[in-house]
């Protein structure tokens, strides 16, 4: 047995070759083992590109380990290659001397030529570079599964099972976690579960009886703090944060929303979880999504819309009516590559400004991100928590990045997590000239300026709100100049002062630093490994990450003015960096690439560097 | 929703303070008048009762009632309303539009809301011309219409309302004009009682942009001939002397003929229940525009399943099935180990 204290595999093949179960599996099974891990789905936007090429290649990276990790790793120790087109789209990623395994089955002229390859890589100087192996797995699935009287064709789908067999015995997983889930979810199929079990089986032995591999790996488990854990990915620990937000609220949920990649899943999830009181409603469009969410919320129920950033443009001004109602929403922006459809399926963290500025007028509307997959629960619980208590529109940026990746995630104690306090106005809380008690639905709450949440089955409170300039207090239209602008400044100032309620950022700095590195959203993992990297070779680096970005925390500004230099990396052209100079003068050295990847812990080490 | 304890009101308890701006002469006013005069006698309560606008002339409606209301963006009320309406089945969600905003900018939450069947209660003021905006032509306004933005005509094809909401399976179709209190009344009373989608086409006069739009049909000589007030169950005939009626024209739609030349089986008896929209719909192609008879009244009322309750059936279910949630179960319905 080799003992490997980390190993990074990258499963790619074409879009129908299943190769999102099989690392999707090989996660599980390294999760329930107990190595720490990352993964990164990276699939192509179009569903079933031509089989073959190179636009059909889908792949899935999953970094294990035997401690802490915060990333995907940036260059893969072994490839699992499904055909020529997953080979060259991929071989470039791995490091030198890296496994190769190819299915040898699929180098055939034709997909050769599909791949683009004039020659068979396979002959090559492939095998002086990498140490690859040839392994005829459309073949060797076939043949195993015969005693079923499957259809080679039918066979030679489960192939991927196979490949995902073979690296298991390869990394010593253990086995009945994948046979068990083979066996649930193909129940009502009976013949599928005989097929890919074999197909399973058949990789596993392939591994043990070839003598081809030396002997297997192991990544042992990683010292992880204790308690009860399961793996995530961050659009489904952000639909549970959103069940947890309700029923920590006591108060019945509603999610409007459009389909659109990378956001659907959040939809997908809620919809199952109707017994929470969850309402679902499929919109006939992105207005639509927040249209109802906003009629919830007038209702007095937690409105909430999901999308990525086309739908951003479209929502754009019902969160203005939003924000002039005065009503909690929530609005959850998976973040994707742009302008435009631009990278549905890649990652960008390019929605920042829009989210803080992307709309007409004076609108200011708090906004978090999400740090992690496992974060975007405790996000969303923020996210309600603030709309509620200050009757505002908040905006949660996540990315595809972390929508799609997951991680092991140490289970809250469900019990602790505070309750959100829903208050709705229960009677008259002013007078009229004659000294008549009324309902004023603009009167602001001193400390927090937010005013009271009045859904309509009162009493006495009977009131129109619209999206026409207020009138303090009364709520009444009005045209008054002098209203106009202290509304404008009472709206700002609200959210301002949540300010208050944000904790003091976290710097982590060991050994007093002189450049911080700051970071926002999904950038956490890689700028944390950076870092991490930085202080192994002994060099000085402080790192703090944003959860709030609209209001900041109170104390940020006193925390950079404690560094000579500020280095933020982001995955746009500067957006944190152009906030951070405008509010604090602070000449910010951005680190920025926006390729529709998330950063690799080498490079962004290399940039840090020089700036130490 | 009828409510038998409500306490009684009268039109004052439905009337906000703020003062009514439409132009002086405005249609708007009469239906302002018929909706609070109308809402006294549904024993229904004003905390209950919320009016949803958009944007238009029209939809500054909601602040003269003294109900909960939401004066929104242009086009969406449809949308807010459903999830409104969704959301708390114990209200009564009415949406006042116009037909820029309900047929242009907000054409698709119209068509859905109506689609879905969704419990709420549409008034579409048509006054075939956009107000707000003073004076361009409208989805409704007729083809060759001058206006500032159509200096040489229109060269569109007017919806036609009631069409458009048989078409998007609408379950409740109704036509009045703002210059028959009584029948307004009638049809908004009708359209309150159904459950699910009800649409009422309102011909209203904008007497500052569109002045006379309705005045063929609905001049005061004018209205005998060419007002034809649908009936269910009724043989469909109108004319000072019933000397008009409607017939079927043997191409499937339908026509207008001299009573004496049609034997009477032949008249159309009005069927508001028929599921099958087509007669309803042929019904609404008997006028071009509202200059040649013109049929008002309800053209369509069915019964079917209604959006929001179905909604709630599907939780109330999912709790009888699996309880009410426990988030805790839910965090751990994935894979989960324990680390020692
Ligand atoms: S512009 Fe026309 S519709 Fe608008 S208020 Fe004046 S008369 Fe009425």
């Amino acid at each position: 047995m080799i003992e490997d204290s980390s190993v990074v595999i990258r499963f790619a093949g074409d879009s129908g070759d299943g190769m999102q179960v099989a690392g999707d599996r090989f996660t599980n099974s390294s999760a329930i083992f107990g190595n720490d891990l990352s993964t990164f789905p990276d699939f192509p936007a179009e569903i079933r590109a031509p089989a073959g090429t190179l636009p059909g290649v889908s792949a899935f990276q999953v970094h294990i380990s035997d401690h802490d990790i915060v990333t995907p790793g940036d260059a893969p120790d072994v490839l699992v290659a499904m055909n020529p087109a997953a080979l060259r789209a991929n071989l470039g990623l791995l490091r030198p001397g890296a496994t190769l395994i190819v299915n040898s089955d699929a180098f055939d002229e034709r997909n050769l030529a599909k791949a683009g390859y004039s020659e068979n890589p396979l002959e090559g100087d492939l095998r002086d570079r990498f140490q690859l192996f040839e392994v005829p797995m459309t073949t060797l699935t076939i043949e195993a599964t015969k005693p079923t009287g499957a259809k080679p064709r039918d066979a030679e789908r489960s192939k991927n099972f196979f490949a995902l067999g073979l690296i298991s015995w390869m990394y010593s997983r253990p086995l009945g976690t994948t046979l068990e889930w083979i066996e649930s979810k193909f129940k009502a199929k009976p013949a599928l579960v005989q097929v890919n079990s074999l197909a399973f089986k058949a990789g596993v032995n392939f591994g043990e009886t070839a003598e081809l591999f030396g002997s297997p790996h192991s990544v042992k488990p990683a010292k992880l703090p204790k308690g009860k854990y399961t793996s995530v990915t961050g659009n489904t620990a952000l639909a549970w944060g959103l069940v947890a937000a309700s029923k920590l609220a006591n108060t019945p949920m509603l999610l409007g929303s459009y389909p659109i990649t990378p956001a659907s899943d959040i939809l997908h999830e809620l919809s199952k979880h109707k017994n929470f009181g969850i309402a679902t409603i499929q919109a006939e469009d992105e207005i639509a999504g927040i249209g109802t969410a906003i009629g919830a919320a007038f209702g007095g129920h937690i409105g909430v819309t999901t999308t990525s950033g086309p739908g951003m443009d479209l929502k754009s001004e019902a969160m203005g009516l939003a924000v002039n109602l005065e009503l909690p929403l929530i609005i959850i922006d998976i973040q994707r590559g742009g302008p435009s459809t631009g990278l549905p399926t890649k990652s960008e963290q390019s929605d920042l400004l829009m989210a803080l500025y992307g709309r007409h007028g004076e609108s200011p509307v708090p906004v978090i991100a999400a740090s992690s997959p496992s974060d975007c629960f405790n996000c969303a619980i923020e996210a309600v928590r603030i709309a509620v208590t200050c009757r505002t529109p908040v905006i949660l940026l996540s990315d595809g990045y972390l929508a799609n990746g997951s991680e092991p995630w140490l289970l809250p104690q469900v019990d602790s997590i505070p309750a959100i306090k829903v208050e709705y106005a229960s009677g008259h809380n002013g007078t009229d000239a004659n000294g008549e008690p009324i309902f004023l639905p603009y009167l602001r709450d001193e400390e927090t300026l937010a005013r009271p949440w009045a859904p309509p089955g009162v009493p006495g409170l009977e009131h129109r709100i619209g999206g026409l300039e207020k009138e303090n207090e009364t709520g009444n239209v009005s045209y008054d100049p002098a209203n106009h602008e202290l509304m404008v400044r009472l709206r700002a100032e609200k959210v301002e002062r949540l300010a208050r309620d944000i904790p003091p950022i976290e710097v982590n700095d060991p050994d007093e630093a002189s450049a911080l590195v700051l970071g926002w959203g999904s950038t956490y993992g890689a700028i944390t490994a950076a870092v991490r990297r930085l202080r192994a070779q002994g060099r000085s680096v402080a790192q703090a990450h944003l959860r709030h970005l609209n209001p900041f925390p109170a104390d940020l500004g006193k925390v950079l003015g404690n560094y000579e230099k500020v280095v933020i990396p982001e995955m746009n052209l500067g957006q944190l960096s152009k906030l951070i100079r405008a509010e604090y003068l602070v000449d910010a050295i951005g680190i920025n690439q926006v390729n529709g990847q998330p950063f690799k812990v080498h490079a962004l080490e290399s940039a840090i560097e020089p700036h130490l | 929703m009828t409510d038998l304890l409500a306490p009684p009101t009268t039109r004052k308890d439905w009337t906000s303070d703020q003062e009514v701006r439409w132009c002086p002469g405005c249609g708007d006013y009469s239906i302002l008048a018929a909706v609070q005069m109308l809402l006294p006698d549904l024993g229904v309560r004003r905390e209950n009762t919320v009016f949803v606008s958009g944007i238009g002339c029209a939809a500054r409606f909601p602040y003269y009632m003294n109900t909960y209301g939401m004066h929104s963006i242009h086009g969406r009320a449809p949308a807010i309303a459903t999830g409104l309406a969704v959301s708390r089945p114990d209200l009564d969600v009415w949406v006042v539009s116009g037909d820029g905003d309900a047929l242009s900018i907000g054409g698709n939450h119209l068509i859905h809301a109506l689609r879905r069947n969704v419990n709420i209660t549409i008034l579409l003021f048509n006054n075939q011309i956009y107000g707000l905006t003073k004076g361009q032509y409208s989805p409704t306004s007729e083809s060759g219409k001058i206006t500032k933005s159509t200096p040489f005509g229109s060269l569109e094809t007017p919806f036609n309302p009631v069409s458009l909401a048989l078409g998007a399976e609408c379950t409740f179709v109704a036509r009045t004009h703002d210059m028959d209190r009584k029948h307004m009344m009638e049809m908004f009373r009708r359209a309150h009682e159904h459950q699910g989608a009800s649409l009422v086409e309102i011909y209203q006069n904008c007497n500052v942009f569109n002045d006379g739009a309705f005045e063929d049909i609905l001049a005061k000589d004018a209205r005998a001939d060419n007002l034809i007030s649908l009936e269910h169950g009724q043989p469909i005939k109108f004319g000072a002397d019933s000397q008009l009626c409607v017939a079927h024209d043997g191409n499937g739609g339908v026509r207008i003929a001299n009573s004496v030349d049609v034997e009477d089986a032949e008249v159309i008896v009005h069927d508001e229940k028929a599921q099958n929209p087509a007669l309803a719909f042929a019904l609404s192609r008997l006028a071009s525009g509202p200059h040649t008879p013109t049929p008002i009244g309800v053209f369509r009322s069915v019964e079917m399943p209604e959006y929001g309750s179905q909604v709630q059936a599907q939780i109330d279910h999912a709790k009888s099935q699996k309880g009410s949630g426990d988030l805790e179960a839910l965090l751990s319905s994935g894979p989960t180990w324990t680390v020692e």
